[in-house]
Formats: C-alpha cells, sequence, structure tokens
C-alpha cells in the first residue's frame, strides 16, 4: 500500500499497464511535455516517448476516431480529454462510432477503448467545463460507464477498464484530484465492474451518491447519526453496469433512499436508479425514493451561484431527514 | 499493372455493377428495405484500388460502400444477405447496406455518417506505424464528405504524424441532392491537400488507368513511410442518391453524357484493344458474374432471419464462458 493522490495514483495504473502491454498507448491534449492539466499522464513521456503518447491538435472528433480505428486495428488506445465537457465536440465519434460499430458490424469488431478525463465543479470553469456528463453514455448502449469517488477505487477500476475489451467512459472529477487515500502496490490490482461499495453501514436510510456527492453523502451521514439517524452510503462506482442488487439489499433493509449526483436531476441517472429500486423494493419502501441532482441551469461562473446549483451536505441531510419523516 | 489485376479489375466492376443493379431491382419490387445507395458508374474507383490491397492493408467506406467491400474481398452472397437483413450477412442483419464490414479482410467498415470513416482509417495507419507493420490504410468518400470537419481534422492528424493513410474522395459531383460546386469553396478537392502538407492529386475517376496511376503513387509513397496523399476522383453516380430519388437536381442529358463516359465500356475497350480479352471472353465474364449475383440473390433469399432472442448480442464484448 501507499498513499497516493488520485492524479498520482491514475498516472501508475497508465504506465504500468503501457510496460505490460504494449498495445496500450494514450492520446490526447497537452499529455505530453505538460503531462496533462492535470498530471494524469506526467513524465510517460520521458519512459514511453511520442510513438505511445499521441499528443494531439485540438481536434476531439478527429482524435477519438483516430484512436478508434486504432482499437480496432490491435491498439487498446486510453483517450484523454481535458475536460469531459469537451466529449460533446467529438459526440459523432463518441456516440455513432465508437459506442455502435461493434454491434452494427455483428460482433465482428472489438473496441478495446478508454476515454477519461475530469468533470464537474469546483474550479470555476463556468458552464462549458464543470458540467457532469455522464447521463449521455449511460443512454446510448455499448458504453461502460466508470465514476471513481478516491484513488483506491480509481487504480483498481482503471486498470480493469484497460484490460476491457469495450470502450469505457472513465470520469474523474476535477475537485477529487487533492484527495489521497492507499492504493495497493499490486501491478494487477483490480476492481469488478459492476459492485457497489457499502461506504458506511446504517440501517434508517439509503444513500446512493456517485463521485463528489460520496463525500458529501458520508459528511452528511455524520451529521444525521448525531441525531440518531444512522445512514448507509453506497457508492456504485460504475453506473453501467450498475449494482442494482447491492442498493437493493440496503434499501430492502432501511426502507427509505435518496439518490444523490451532481449531474442535473432532470433524466439524469438518480431517476434511473430510483426507479429502479422502486421496481425492486417497493413493499419495502416506507417513503418515496428521494432524487438530489443540481438544478436546471447551466453551471454559472460564481462559487456562490455554483454552491446554490450542485447538492450540498445540507441538501442531501435535509433529504435524508424528509424520508425519515423527521 | 500486371494482366491479372487487369481481369481482377474488369471482374470486380462488374461484379458491383450487376450486385447494385440487382440491388435496385430487387428494392423495387419491395424486396429490400431503408436505404441502398447506388455506386453504378463510379466502379473504377473501388475496383483499381481493390486490386493493389492485401487483406491486411485496411479500409473504410461510406453509405455508398457496396463497390468498396466488394472491391476488397466481400462474397457477393454474403453482402446480399447483409441487404436483405439476414443472419448470414456481414454483420448478421445488424447493419444492412450502409454498414457492410469485414474485419478480417481489413474492411473496418462502411459509415453511415458521412465522413465519420475517415479518421477510423488515419487510426488504421496510426495502429500499422505503432506496430511497425507496412499495412496501408485507405479511406473513401464522398465530395459531400471533404466538407465536414472530421475531413479536416483528420487529413491534418494523418500529416503531422505521417501516417501510411490514403485519402480518396469519390467526387459524384452531387452531395445527395446539392450539386458539389455549388457548397464547396474549391473547384478541385485535392487541392486541399496544399493546407495539409501531403499530395493531391486529381484523376478521371471513371477511368481505370488513371486511378491506378496515382493510386499506384500514392501506395508507394505510404509504403515508404513518407505519409498520406489525398486523391480526388471525379466521377459519377448514374442512379439517384437512393432508390426513388427523383432527381429533380439533374438533367437526363448531364446523365446521359456521364453514361458515355461508362468506366466498365472503357476499361474492356482497352482490354480489347490490347488483345487481353476477346469479345467472347469479356461476354463469357458477364455470363459468369450474372450467375453469381444470381447465387447470391439465392443464398440471400434462403438464409435465415435472425433469430429476436439474439438481439442483446454483441452489444458488448463478452469473455467466452
Amino acid at each position: 500500500m501507499a498513499v497516493k493522490k488520485i492524479a498520482v495514483a491514475l498516472r501508475d495504473v497508465i504506465a504500468e499497464e503501457m510496460r505490460r502491454d504494449e498495445s496500450v498507448f494514450v492520446m490526447g491534449e497537452d499529455i505530453a511535455k505538460q503531462g496533462g492539466v492535470f498530471g494524469v499522464t506526467r513524465g510517460l513521456i520521458d519512459e514511453f516517448g511520442p510513438k505511445r503518447v499521441r499528443e494531439t491538435p485540438i481536434s476531439e472528433a478527429g482524435y477519438v476516431g483516430t484512436a478508434l480505428g486504432a482499437a480496432l486495428t490491435g491498439m487498446r488506445p486510453v483517450v484523454d480529454f481535458m475536460y469531459l465537457d469537451f466529449t460533446y465536440v467529438a459526440m459523432d465519434q463518441l456516440l455513432n462510432q465508437v459506442a455502435k460499430l461493434r454491434y452494427m458490424y455483428g460482433g465482428k469488431a472489438t473496441v478495446p477503448m478508454v476515454i477519461r478525463g475530469q468533470q464537474g465543479i469546483g474550479r470555476g470553469n463556468a458552464g462549458t467545463h464543470s458540467q457532469s456528463v455522464e447521463t449521455f453514455f449511460c443512454h446510448i448502449p455499448g458504453f461502460k460507464v466508470v465514476m471513481p469517488s478516491n484513488a483506491y477505487d480509481g487504480a483498481g477500476l482503471l486498470r480493469t477498464a484497460i484490460r476491457d475489451n469495450n470502450p469505457v467512459m472513465f470520469i474523474e472529477h476535477k475537485a477529487l484530484y487533492i484527495t489521497s487515500e492507499d492504493v495497493p502496490d499490486d501491478p494487477d490490482f483490480m476492481i469488478p465492474f459492476g459492485q457497489a461499495k457499502v461506504r458506511r453501514e446504517g440501517s434508517d436510510v439509503t444513500i446512493v451518491a456517485t463521485s463528489l456527492m460520496v463525500s458529501r453523502a458520508e459528511e452528511a451521514a455524520q451529521k444525521l447519526a448525531s441525531e440518531g439517524i444512522e445512514a448507509e452510503v453506497i457508492d456504485p462506482r460504475t453506473l453501467l453496469p450498475l449494482d442494482i442488487d447491492t442498493i437493493a439489499a440496503s434499501v430492502k433493509k432501511t426502507g427509505r433512499a435518496v439518490v444523490v449526483h451532481e449531474a442535473h436531476k432532470n433524466a439524469g441517472i438518480g431517476a434511473e436508479i430510483g426507479s429502479q429500486i422502486s421496481e425492486t423494493c417497493f413493499p419495502y419502501l416506507d417513503a418515496p425514493v428521494s432524487r438530489l441532482g443540481a438544478k436546471p441551469s447551466t453551471l454559472p461562473f460564481s462559487l456562490v451561484l455554483e454552491n446554490a446549483v450542485v447538492p450540498g451536505v445540507d441538501d442531501i441531510y435535509d433529504a435524508a431527514k424528509a424520508v425519515c419523516y423527521t | 499493372m500486371n494482366k491479372d489485376m487487369k481481369l481482377k479489375i474488369h471482374e470486380t466492376m462488374l461484379t458491383i455493377r450487376k450486385f447494385e443493379e440487382k440491388a435496385l431491382s430487387l428494392f423495387e419490387q419491395n424486396k429490400l428495405r431503408g436505404s441502398v445507395h447506388l455506386s453504378i458508374g463510379q466502379e473504377a474507383v473501388a475496383a483499381t484500388v481493390g486490386a493493389y490491397l492485401r487483406p491486411e492493408d485496411y479500409i473504410t467506406s461510406t453509405h455508398r460502400g457496396h463497390g468498396h467491400s466488394l472491391a476488397k474481398g466481400a462474397r457477393p452472397d454474403r453482402a446480399m444477405a447483409e441487404l436483405m437483413g439476414k443472419e448470414t450477412g456481414y454483420c448478421k442483419g445488424r447493419g444492412g447496406s450502409m454498414h457492410i464490414a469485414d474485419l478480417e479482410q481489413g474492411n473496418l467498415g462502411a459509415n453511415a455518417i458521412v465522413g465519420a470513416g475517415i479518421p477510423h482509417a488515419v487510426g488504421a495507419a496510426l495502429s500499422a506505424q505503432i506496430r511497425e507493420t507496412d499495412q496501408v490504410a485507405v479511406t473513401f468518400f464522398g465530395d459531400g464528405a471533404a466538407n465536414q470537419g472530421i475531413f479536416h481534422e483528420s487529413l491534418n492528424i494523418a500529416a503531422i504524424w505521417n501516417l501510411p493513410v490514403i485519402f480518396i474522395v469519390e467526387n459524384n459531383q452531387y452531395a445527395m441532392t446539392v450539386a458539389a460546386k455549388d457548397v464547396t469553396s474549391v473547384e478541385d478537392i485535392a487541392t486541399r491537400s496544399v493546407a495539409y502538407n501531403m499530395p493531391g492529386e486529381v484523376v478521371d475517376g471513371n477511368d481505370v488507368t488513371a486511378v491506378d496511376k496515382a493510386f499506384s503513387k500514392a501506395l508507394k509513397r505510404a509504403k515508404e513511410g513518407k505519409g498520406p496523399t489525398l486523391i480526388e476522383a471525379k466521377t459519377y453516380r448514374w442512379e439517384g442518391h437512393w432508390t426513388g430519388d427523383p432527381q429533380v437536381y439533374r438533367s437526363k442529358k448531364e446523365i446521359n453524357q456521364w453514361k458515355e463516359k461508362d468506366p466498365i465500356l472503357r476499361w474492356e475497350k482497352k482490354l480489347l484493344e490490347e488483345g487481353i480479352l476477346s469479345q467472347e471472353q469479356i461476354d463469357a465474364k458477364h455470363a459468369e458474374v450474372d450467375q453469381v449475383i444470381e447465387d447470391a440473390v439465392t443464398f440471400a433469399m434462403e438464409s435465415a432471419e435472425p433469430d429476436p432472442a439474439t438481439v442483446l448480442d454483441n452489444v458488448y464484448y463478452e469473455e467466452a464462458t
């Protein structure tokens, strides 16, 4: 075990996988000398050189399509997005091509490809650099969608993503890069997709939270505990596949559920999770499933306004109290 | 070009022509559904390029891609089965006319989003470069695709990394119903190569010899590690954009003028002149290909529909259990 910041943990996994498998290579903007704006590719150019550390022009659609062509022909590209908001520039290649070619070509095409980068609030980047994009990729069949909330999960999930033979959207959070956690040294440390993690056990209410919202849910749970309400906090870790079994087992125990994410509440993944909870746990529910997500506005620049849009600790605390009718 | 290649090009052109004439006829009889985009009149480009490519070389293609697939080694029977949505088709009926792919033969697929297949060939060329093989990637696209951003991004990426990829724009004069000249900033799309620091060449796309000359040069360049080339083949689609297109945007006279430049008749004339084929041999080849296409239709008609229970197969790669 070694204590690592998320960026370092992810960087180490990429380097280890590049050492292990010559078909793994990285592509993206500012990933060579700069090592990525958030340092996730730092130093790779020194070890692997420009042949396998492909610094691209600012041509998101072009380099996603290029990575796809490489993936179809035996390579395993790890595509770096500086901001996942920029995936919107490459949506045809992502949604129509990367996600669909295997199916459309009758299963002959294999697309082992990771698309990774960061998203979310925390730096005052406003509406085109602070949003959460996971919903789009959950909706189109073909992707796996991964959202680690800490360095340990990030390392284990990224290695699984790189070794997976499917396109994986690997969604990091800019505000989490500064957090550190123990990460195993094992170069084969992997966390299987579709296994949620119970971050905190509790008997009164289940809080399902993703990415940055996990730590906020844990903070809300502590506050609730001081009032005698024991919340169980679950991090799905992967949205596709989604471990509904772990979530449902918890809700059947607690009878109450709050689902919280940073992406817009409207038509967000929380609606899907909430619906699946209703379908699997209806007889056990003592209250309607509560959903929290960003209010339906563009992410504003002002810190005060940004905080007003995205769920905070108090919002989660209030929602949990509400479903407990206290 | 040796004699075998010359004969191969003739046979491939005939196969494409007769395959598509049959597809048109089947569509008109309501035996095909969806969209069927025909490349009748454009066969020289695909057939000539295909004669040079090995199975390990790559192509990407377009919604008008039957010809490219057949030229890259696709079997007419499995291609026809795909047009009919059958389980024996190249994509097991999941892709249809616009998405024939045969990865084992280096055909990375036809693509129904205009221009979308271009970067996939760039990526295949990147893959070849990283793996240090002598494989080459060719991407076919139309004049319409040359106005997509992805065309420009792809040429730039190919040029900065000096990739073994050949861009072939088949300028068939119309982007659906709009004349290419009305929506394109340049007379010759090949001149856009200048912006991306690569050679660009305009050729008569209805003349096998002209396509051959330009393509063999580009192929040599790619294999020698000298980078990409943009070739513009001026050609013409005889049929509408889609089967059933009323073609209000062009005149019968124009169509007939281009039919006089039939790439197949021109090539047959040349093969006759060179003494490579006699008229009897040409007639025999036509009959032979007619039979191949008839057999393909029979195979496709008799093939099973996909099983609805398999509709979720291949959304994801699954490890064998």
